[in-house]
């Protein structure tokens, strides 16, 4: 297989900022719509609650706290390189987001078993 | 000479734009062999007709850039022993540019968007002004500085996805020649030239990749100029000035 131009890592953040963004738009209706019956349907809530104390819902959350996470940093990142002075060592700085994201989701894993 | 009777398989790509399929040729490998050495020798032993372009051979002229084997690169001072992949070279025309034939691309359009985005001086003397002494150290010289030695070769361009997915993007090169522009004190144009990398294919489609800042071969930072440019065209808008 041959390794293309995109073969970089500023162009894998690149990436995982776009997913991330479409995931969580994707998923914060559904989150709005599930806190909304806590005022019309608090029975539904309960259930639903219930329900997300499953082991593997716990994980998915993990994903979401990364996804949410990562694409903060990310987002951060590049209004730094946007609006601040330019800074070398821009691989670094992409590592670095993720690295927070990743302990960031950890720690809510670690506090939610 | 550890490379006597050795080959290396090279795949090259043949015909044009409605056409072109990857042939194999067997080329002998020589130490210090440039990429753009491999093309020539195929052109003057096996293939009278294959269209390339070079001119310099010393990375000056920025003619001679090809996807080698995925990347854009420029071919002259590429050397073959840093890009082989295995015993396979893979040699295909520049990415995001219509190909006239075999390796040679259109450039008309990467050069169209440097007029669109106002890449021409705009002098705001005479010829009976005395000469404008600028020092290599001010803030704004130093910016331009970083960004003028461009040679054209539309690596960047080729390796922007921006570029592939918005026809209408300017493209890398032309908005750091922009950049170098907006920071030269003696250039008049700076608004209109600002509006000219802003909105609709302008300077803020850019998602700082960085591909072009990756395969850049004279190592400029064309994200950093096109940073730069979101930055002078928010200024300006907030206050108003254009
Ligand atoms: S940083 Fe901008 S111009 Fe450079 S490759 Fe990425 S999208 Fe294209
Ligand atoms: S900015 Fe670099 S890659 Fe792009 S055309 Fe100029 S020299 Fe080539
Ligand atoms: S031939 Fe001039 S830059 Fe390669």
């Amino acid at each position: 297989m041959i390794k293309t131009h995109r073969n970089q890592p500023l162009w894998y953040a690149y990436i995982l900022h776009r997913v991330s963004g479409i995931a969580l738009a994707l998923f914060l209706p559904a989150h709005f719509y599930i806190l909304s019956l806590a005022l019309n349907e608090p029975e539904s809530l309960d259930s639903m609650l219930h329900w997300a104390e499953q082991p593997i819902v716990k994980f998915a959350e993990f994903g979401l706290v990364f996804l949410l996470a990562v694409h903060l940093f990310g987002g951060l990142r590049l209004l730094a390189l946007e609006f601040l002075p330019w800074k070398p060592g821009q691989k670094t700085f992409a590592a670095v987001a993720v690295a927070i994201a990743f302990f960031v989701a950890l720690a809510f894993l670690l506090r939610a078993i | 000479m550890a490379n006597k009777g050795k080959t290396i398989k090279v795949l090259l790509s043949r015909g044009d734009n409605s056409n072109s399929a990857l042939k194999e040729y067997e080329v002998p490998a020589k130490e210090s062999q440039t990429v753009l050495d491999v093309v020539t020798w195929i052109q003057r032993n096996l293939e009278p007709d294959l269209s390339y372009r070079f001119a310099c051979r010393v990375g000056m002229c920025g003619s001679c850039a090809m996807t080698v084997n995925g990347k854009p690169r420029w071919t002259c001072r590429t050397h073959v022993s840093k890009v082989m992949d295995g015993d396979t070279i893979t040699i295909e025309p520049l990415r995001n540019m219509p190909i006239i034939k075999d390796l040679a691309c259109d450039l008309n359009e990467f050069f169209e968007k440097w007029t669109k985005a106002k890449g021409h001086f705009v002098p705001t003397k005479t010829r009976d002004d005395s000469v404008q002494i600028i020092s290599p150290k001010e803030k704004s010289r130093r910016e331009a500085n970083a960004g003028i030695e461009c040679i054209n070769c539309g690596v960047c361009y080729a390796s922007c996805d921006v570029v592939e997915n918005d026809a209408s993007y300017l493209g890398p090169a032309a908005l750091n020649r922009a950049w170098t522009l907006v920071n030269d004190v003696r250039d008049g144009g700076r608004i209109e030239r600002l509006k000219a990398v802003t909105g609709d294919g302008g300077c803020q489609s850019c998602h700082s990749q960085q591909g072009c800042t990756t395969y850049c071969p004279n190592t400029l930072n064309p994200t950093r100029s096109i940073a730069g440019l979101k930055k002078a065209a928010a200024i300006a808008t907030l206050k108003g000035e254009m």
